[in-house]
């Protein structure tokens, strides 16, 4: 179940002031917070939590990709790969525990601004390597192996075909067709 | 027509396991007019409705039953409750296998006396020759319709297997080809060429690739003396006072304990189901489990040395194109201990798609030195290493001192160190293997750990004295003589090659004994 919902052509952008933008600094102010949800302005999709901070979730998307960095795949795909902590946040409190302390000492081993607040991808990649055996981060790493990996929307950014029995298989759809041996 | 047996009937064949030891003995002793049940645990999944899709095909077909790890292979660490990439449906791992099929070489049989004593191993020969296999080898290679034999043409080559031939002659190598595979190349015995799809590991939904799943089981079910009882999870094999095997007791799909009565017993749930049941199986008279006289039931796991390489080139290769397992390299299949270690390794292509590759390149690897090698899926050509490795007696599954299934049967536990010459065999294929790529021009290689475990053999092994191994020359176990091993823990020692082939010729030089010890009233 992924909750990330298109924005409606026509639908007023959420208040996203200068200052609000020069105030989040580094991470290029992609992602902004309102209400229960983080919305991305610029690709019109938005993410309604339920039971973690949006907040929670904003930075948790940021870990993501730092994780797992792809700069060619749009923040969406990270946003529905985290997602299922929300969801289990939602059923089990231990878990919900377990993402908000775990962001929380994240953001107190970022200084003042926060992880999200560090500009440099090296910079927080610093401090992931300084909590990467913690149950935490083994569990948003963990789970973005499968939430990041398995939707077939990314599959073709990479060049992966997927299914091909429909299709006949590849034999006369380039299973040989390298050319420059 | 499939015949249904009765529980009481004390006149069946039980067979535990519907893959390439089981499926294809259950076959053969039907076709023999033996009446055969055959005990699947695994539920029946015909090939249409196999899936082109990793993660869900692994839901399908995957042997996910909770088992434990030790030891220092990586295995342990990566994922330590899945020892065994291994199938639990009825046709067992052949619905999975890659489909290669390799005789053993000579020596491979007689590793004691080839390769000689070596510290920390329990090498011993097998009490059969490669000449005692052949003529099975040759029935096994026209039942799968073996590529390259019986004038079957060999596979045409994908891109991925492109790439490695053209490393393979810049590196002098002799011998690679599109391999000795299990999957028609023509249309043959009622069944589909392959449409090179990819998925093989996911089950053939062309039905291309040989399963016991749709050849050895239907056939034997045509003859009315096979049944095959998917979702029967066998949990003690049952014995009398004069030491026979008597019946079988089995979990349904209810999860009701049932017993099946026997004639005979042939235990084929892979290599470890197959000690687990016989240690499970304890009474006054055997407390340390059935057959288990020389105490080496569990022991002497083998695993192949394995590992794979993945280079990255600047143009496209799109490897999981077409079979996966697309082509082999087997000069260095050879036993030459000048290169630092005894026994052999093959090398064949192998892709997985973007999501196993990235639960496999390199579990629990993260930040941009790995998802760079992802970024460029597309770009890459992968093989698979796959060479003998040690029996050690320490190398073992074990039953878990409290740890339980839904049955109540302790789950098992699988112990495995390499040894110092898996080590040196792994290292020397990594370096051959990334040679090979830089030499067609990879920018980068990947020496890729061991996946959990597709080939396990050797835990109920086969020797000529009974104190060395738990089954004679045909699988029949030295204490019991109506019980037999079907499956590859009867491997004395692995082997270079792939195993299902071996596994296979033994199983119908098995159902041979198996019809003249009956007719002879010995059994």
């Amino acid at each position: 179940m992924v909750t990330i919902y298109e924005r409606k052509a026509g639908e007023r952008k959420p208040g996203l002031s200068r200052r609000e933008l020069l105030k989040r600094g580094g991470v290029g102010a992609l992602l902004v917070i309102s209400g229960s949800a983080v919305i991305s302005p610029e690709h019109a999709w938005g993410l309604e939590t339920s039971a973690l901070k949006p907040e929670t979730m904003a930075t948790l998307i940021q870990m993501a990709r730092d994780i797992y960095p792809h700069d060619q795949v749009p923040d969406k795909y990270y946003a529905i790969a985290v997602k299922a902590h929300d969801e289990q946040a939602g059923k089990d409190p231990a878990h919900k525990d377990l993402i908000e302390n775990g962001i929380a000492d994240l953001d107190l081993k970022s200084g003042k601004d926060g992880y999200t607040g560090l500009g440099w991808e090296e910079q927080r990649v610093a401090v992931l390597r300084e909590i990467e055996n913690t149950p935490f981060f083994q569990a948003v790493r963990g789970g973005l192996v499968v939430g990041l990996y398995n939707q077939k929307e990314v599959w073709p950014i990479f060049g992966y075909e997927g299914e091909s029995y429909s299709k006949g298989g590849y034999m006369a759809r380039g299973f040989d067709d390298i050319e420059w041996l | 027509m499939a015949a249904p047996f009765d529980l009481k009937n004390d006149g069946v064949v039980v067979i535990i396991g519907s893959g390439a030891g089981g499926g294809t003995l259950g076959n053969e002793l039907a076709q023999k007019g033996i009446d055969v049940v055959i005990l699947e645990a695994g539920g029946r999944h015909e090939y249409e409705d196999f899936i082109n899709d990793e993660w869900d095909s692994f839901a399908q077909l995957a042997w996910t039953d909770k088992r434990t790890t030790s030891g220092d292979w990586r295995v342990a660490k990566d994922f330590p409750n899945l020892p065994a990439w291994i199938v639990k449906a009825v046709g067992g791992s052949t619905t999975h296998w890659a489909g290669a099929s390799l005789r053993f070489q000579e020596h491979e049989f007689k590793t004691l006396s080839t390769y000689g004593k070596l510290e920390g191993a329990n090498l011993l020969d097998w009490p059969i020759t490669l000449a005692d296999l052949e003529p099975y080898y040759a029935k096994a290679e026209d039942k799968l319709g073996v590529t390259l034999t019986n004038n079957i043409p060999g596979l045409p080559g994908n891109n991925n297997f492109k790439v490695m031939k053209a490393g393979a002659d810049k590196l002098g190598y002799k011998e690679c080809h599109t391999g000795r595979m299990a999957i028609n190349s023509e249309p043959r015995d009622d069944r589909n060429a392959c449409q090179q799809t990819g998925f093989c590991f996911q089950g053939c939904k062309w039905g291309a690739k040989w399963s016991t799943l749709y050849t050895e089981i239907p056939k034997g079910e045509a003859t009315g003396h096979l049944e095959v009882r998917p979702n029967a999870m066998a949990i003690k094999i049952n014995h009398d006072a004069s030491g026979n095997v008597t019946g079988v007791v089995y979990a349904d799909k209810d999860g009701k304990l049932q017993e099946q009565k026997a004639r005979i017993v042939a235990v084929a749930g892979n290599s470890i189901e197959s000690p687990r049941l016989l240690l499970n199986s304890v009474s006054n008279q055997f407390p340390d489990g059935l057959a288990n006289s020389s105490g080496q039931v569990g022991k002497n796991y083998m695993r192949h040395t394995t590992g794979s390489v993945y280079g990255v080139f600047d143009k496209p290769v799109h490897m999981y194109r077409g079979t996966t397992m697309a082509g082999i390299i087997r000069d260095e299949a050879r036993n030459d201990p000048s290169r630092g270690f005894v026994g052999g390794y093959e090398l064949e292509t192998l892709s997985l798609g973007l999501p196993f590759m990235a639960a496999f390149l390199n579990p629990g690897g993260w930040g941009r030195s790995f998802t760079t090698a992802l970024d460029h899926y597309d770009h890459m050509a992968g093989m698979w290493i796959v060479g003998e490795d040690m029996p050690r007696e320490d190398n073992r599954v074990t039953l878990h001192a409290d740890m339980k299934d839904e049955h109540g049967m302790p789950v098992a536990d699988v112990h495995f160190d390499d040894h110092a010459n898996d080590t040196a065999m792994r290292d020397h294929a990594y370096k051959q293997g990334s040679a090979l790529y830089a030499a067609v021009g990879a920018t980068r290689t990947f020496p890729t750990p061991p996946y959990p475990s597709t080939h396990n053999l050797g835990t109920n092994r086969m020797s000529e004295k009974a104190a060395d191994g738990v089954v004679n020359k045909h699988g029949q176990t030295h204490d019991i003589k109506n019980l037999f091993v079907s499956d590859g823990s009867q491997f004395t020692t692995g082997g270079a090659e792939n195993p299902t082939l071996t596994i296979v010729s033994l199983a119908i030089r098995q159902a041979d004994y198996i019809a003249e010890q009956m007719s002879a009233k010995s059994l």
